[in-house]
């Protein structure tokens, strides 16, 4: 991975973020058959988890360079602007999602779901609900992530501070805030009712460990990740995971699980970041370094092409995920929901959002030319894409 | 030993009518309704020949309007037809908007008042709806489950309707996982009733989405709910010698 030091992109983080946006947007997609490809239903972890690291590794490496050759007001300047944009998109998605239920609740009614529509009352405290939704305590379906990216970035500036000082004390620090929530169940409370369904405080630690692997961490556990044991133990435990989840699908398979180990694993924590889920992803990591060399060529070959597009613009990709998804789901329900049309669906998604990742790299591109050479130190986005 | 093989026999009887007997619409999805953990107490209760089942949940247990027409009501309806000369009541005790947490103190007066072999719990949308911590949701479960099995009761648990309109607002994913692992945890049968009614949607068996203020389409899936929780229960029994009671 890269370090500090280094220069050239790490097309791997590029490469590994697009994947994890278009696996978020097939998990999107409510009742998509094409979601069973996801990494979610083989094992604890799913692509939220990579996003989470791989931008927290970005940011510091964006915005940890900021910080350093322009002092810390700057840098942190630089960082709550970026936390800024992602504001703006998400009132922007949210107001595209006021949209599509106020749809609903004008077309639909059942008696089979009379409870279940229900849920629209809130529909007529508009006033509340979007002051509740500007507050980020209102947070539809599949909008949670990026009120956990604005509120780990609007955060990350003093943590910044600390990765680049004292790397160590900060993931210490970060870890120590991880253990204090499970101690004493912090989480921020949402609106109308319950909690954040990613709670910052757990997630936080998987934000700050990609951040010190970017700030020289990952060089330091270079010598643990090439181990044969360690890759043996990432082996043993995805097999674990795997042969777990299975046991969901035929619940027959569960009398082979002692009980004991069940006790022990249930329930997996998606709003903390369960352990097993951490394990579950340092594992798939471990692996992935093992197969994928940073300098490996076919990164650079068209197949990994669109991926990596979608990568390097990751915000804006991520945004035309969510209403893609929407979009998606008001085809099923809509027009057709058959298997064929949810294929089509899938792939035209990801289709618009490799085009559209595409013209954005263009488009900046062209920008870039036109206005001439710029230090490299205004363009962090060379660097390591934006975070 | 002789009341065993009693209920057995009483139930391979059972069994095999439920499955001839299923309406084709329903018998579609009857695959997902499998024997995957015992129910040891429902056996003993058809062997002495009286089965009470208590029901207990939330709004999407019943109908607006048509009490009689909604699935534990069926339920009772196909208890009865299959199991002849044993006395079958099913008891609802539902209230829309209620959560697992809510539903813990009426099950335990419930537990005690009506005695029953078996609960069936319905549980998971108003969690999701009002989006409760996943972790008091499986603690609610847990107590609840443990509740019914010292007052020496089966359960099982019935998790949300597919409801493909609403499926952008009410995120159902983490408690439907929630209820396949407390049901893994405990070894108690799980009715899929999303899943279910999902593969119907696929098949076009039934359609989820049209605008309609009638009954008919809401009673035919309430029938044949009832019908599948129905065959899920005595096939479960089926399979408790084997199990052992927890």
């Amino acid at each position: 991975m890269a370090t500090a030091g280094t220069t050239e992109r790490d097309l791997r983080l590029d490469l590994f973020r697009g994947i994890a946006l278009w696996l978020i947007f097939l998990d999107h997609i409510p009742s998509n058959a094409v979601s069973w490809i996801t990494i979610r239903n083989y094992g604890f972890s799913d692509a939220t988890e990579i996003f989470v690291f791989i931008s927290g590794y970005t940011a510091a490496f964006v915005y940890g360079r900021a910080m350093r050759e322009h002092g810390f007001l700057i840098g942190s300047a630089r960082v709550l602007k970026r936390a800024w944009q992602i504001y703006i998109a998400h009132i922007f998605l949210f107001a595209i999602y006021l949209a599509e239920i106020g749809y609903v609740s004008q077309t639909f009614e059942n008696p089979l779901y009379t409870e279940e529509m229900g849920i629209l009352s809130f529909l007529q405290h508009p006033d509340v609900t979007v002051l509740q939704a500007m507050l980020l305590k209102f947070k539809p379906v599949n909008m949670d992530v990026l009120p956990l990216y604005i509120i780990l970035l609007a955060g990350f500036a003093p943590v910044l501070w600390v990765l680049i000082r004292a790397p160590t004390m900060a993931l210490g620090g970060s870890t120590l805030l991880y253990i204090l929530m499970w101690e004493f169940e912090w989480n921020i409370p949402a609106y109308p009712e319950g909690y954040w369904v990613f709670n910052p405080f757990a997630w936080q630690l998987l934000f700050v460990f990609g951040g010190w692997c970017a700030l020289g961490g990952a060089q330091r556990l270079t010598r643990w990740i090439h181990s044969k044991v360690t890759l043996a133990a990432a082996i043993v435990y995805l097999l674990f995971a795997f042969s777990i989840a299975m046991t969901w699908y035929i619940p027959r398979l569960a009398v082979y699980v002692p009980k004991i180990v069940a006790d022990v694993i249930y329930p997996i924590d998606k709003t903390n970041l369960d352990v097993l889920r951490i394990a579950h992803f340092l594992s798939l990591a471990v692996i992935v370094l093992w197969l994928v060399p940073r300098d490996a060529q076919w990164l650079k070959s068209p197949i990994c092409w669109p991926a990596i597009v979608c990568g390097q613009h990751s915000l804006e990709t991520f945004c035309l995920s969510v209403f893609l998804s929407f979009a998606g789901h008001f085809i099923f329900t809509e027009i057709s929901d058959r298997i064929w049309m949810q294929i089509a669906v899938s792939a035209a998604g990801i289709a618009i959002m490799v085009g559209t990742a595409w013209l954005l790299s263009w488009y900046k591109q062209v920008e870039r030319r036109g206005r001439g050479p710029r230090p490299p130190a205004q363009m962090p986005s060379l660097a390591g894409g934006k975070a | 030993m002789k009341a065993w093989g009693l209920a057995v026999f009483a139930l391979m009887m059972g069994a095999t009518a439920v499955c001839a007997e299923l309406p084709s619409e329903c018998a579609v999805a009857e695959h997902l309704v499998g024997p995957d953990f015992g129910l040891p107490r429902v056996a003993t209760a058809i062997a002495q020949k009286k089965l009470t089942v208590l029901v207990v949940g939330a709004g999407s247990s019943t109908l607006p309007g048509a009490v009689a027409k909604a699935y534990p009501d069926r339920l009772q309806a196909a208890l009865v037809e299959t199991l002849p000369g044993v006395e079958v009541k099913v008891q609802a005790d539902t209230k829309p908007g209620r959560t697992a947490q809510a539903a813990v103190k009426p099950l335990i007066a419930d537990l005690a008042s009506v005695r029953p072999a078996v609960v069936v719990w319905q549980t998971g949308t108003v969690d999701a709806m009002k989006s409760v911590d996943p972790d008091e949701f499986s603690a609610a479960l847990d107590k609840g489950i443990s509740a019914a099995h010292s007052a020496d009761s089966d359960i099982v648990l019935l998790n949300a309707q597919y409801s493909p309109r609403t499926e952008s607002i009410i995120a159902l994913g983490q408690y439907i996982d929630h209820i396949r692992w407390v049901g893994l945890r405990h070894e108690i049968p799980v009715f899929d009733r999303y899943g279910i009614m999902k593969l119907w949607a696929e098949l076009g068996t039934f359609d989820f989405v049209t605008h309609t203020k009638k009954l008919d389409m809401a009673e035919h899936v309430h029938d044949c709910i009832g019908r599948l929780l129905a065959e899920l229960i005595l096939k479960s029994a089926k399979e408790a010698p084997t199990q052992g009671a927890r």
